[in-house]
């Protein structure tokens, strides 16, 4: 795309920009997007529409199952914690997004953070990128037994399954969008296992 | 006591507690954002178990998918049982994984290096 950062409101809409998003999927491999609030009654939705898809491509089972692990708490770490109303709304709405590339399903989380919450996340995001199988496993097990209810979450545990469940280490960034929040993304990749039994 | 039986839904799973035939299940997808809202009434309700214990209890987990918030509340629920266990009744606690579902079957050892109360690992 040559101009991607002209911004395109909801009154000024050109007709072609349907054709420019289809475009962009298209090439990313982006099958599913999803913008907008973050609840319970979305990542349900969310859930259901990408479970009927992998099921109708009859994707194998193990990969199935990691990819819809991976997705409940990416959805619900943004809905738990997302920041909204502090910034124009361009950049305050949380975004979801699942892709496919190279023999990879990605996850794609974007959402408003506060920054000072930033150095916290960064070392657990860090942390859990040092550890191999067994290391995340032993985290994981110390983190659920150590966390209380209201930590859960706060604590990492979704981050860390995620990290279990994929395989593979997450990726982050963050964006400052101005003194109070930054936005967050996270990619996290499930690699294809081939089906065995077709 | 009161029998306890929910339905599964998208999102929280099927729950029988009925101590009269000895049923004790929970079921299918566990993913509740609010996991304590969903699981407290059967802590409670464990915890009244707890006061007249049936003999040889079986309690069975049998989950497709759980979040981590699930995860977390399946641990106190089996630490209830452990308690139960240790004062004198007979749990037998299986955990139920599908054949081809390492994740699901390496959760339950997890659980079972973590408690005291024995737990069966069954495939299906």
């Amino acid at each position: 795309m040559e101009d991607t950062s002209r911004k395109i409101s909801a009154r000024n809409l050109p007709m072609s920009f349907v054709l420019e998003l289809h475009k962009v999927m298209e090439e990313n491999n982006i099958f599913m997007v999803y913008e907008g609030d973050f609840s319970q009654e979305v990542t349900k939705t969310v859930l259901h529409f990408t479970e009927r898809k992998f099921l109708a491509d009859n994707l194998e089972d193990t990969t199935r199952r990691k990819i819809f692990n991976v997705m409940v708490e990416s959805l619900q770490n943004i809905s738990k914690h997302s920041v909204s109303g502090l910034g124009d709304e361009s950049t305050t709405a949380s975004v979801f997004m699942i892709g496919y590339t190279n023999n990879n399903y990605l996850v794609i989380s974007g959402n408003p953070i506060l920054n000072h919450v930033i150095p916290k996340l960064k070392d657990m995001l860090d942390k859990i990128n040092s550890l191999d199988k067994d290391g995340l496993k032993q985290l994981y097990k110390e983190t659920r037994l150590n966390s209380t209810f209201s930590e859960v979450g706060g604590a990492g545990m979704g981050l860390i399954d995620m990290a279990r469940k994929s395989g593979n280490k997450l990726n982050y960034r963050f964006d400052k969008i101005n003194d109070k929040i930054s936005f967050y993304s996270l990619i996290a990749k499930i690699t294809k296992i081939e089906s065995t039994n077709n | 006591m009161v029998i306890i039986l929910l339905e599964g839904t998208e999102d929280t799973p099927k729950v029988i507690l009925d101590p009269e035939n000895n049923i004790f299940e929970i079921s299918g997808r566990s993913l509740p954002e609010d996991a304590v809202l969903f699981y407290q009434p059967l802590i409670d309700w464990l915890d009244e178990l707890e006061k007249t214990p049936i003999d040889n209890m079986n309690f069975s987990f049998k989950l497709e998918y759980f979040n981590t918030a699930s995860s977390k509340i399946i641990l106190d629920i089996l630490i209830k049982l452990q308690e139960i266990y240790e004062a004198g009744t007979s749990i037998t606690v299986k955990w139920y994984n599908l054949e081809n579902d390492e994740d699901m079957e390496e959760a339950g050892e997890e659980y079972s290096d973590l408690v005291d109360v024995p737990i069966e690992l069954v495939k299906y």
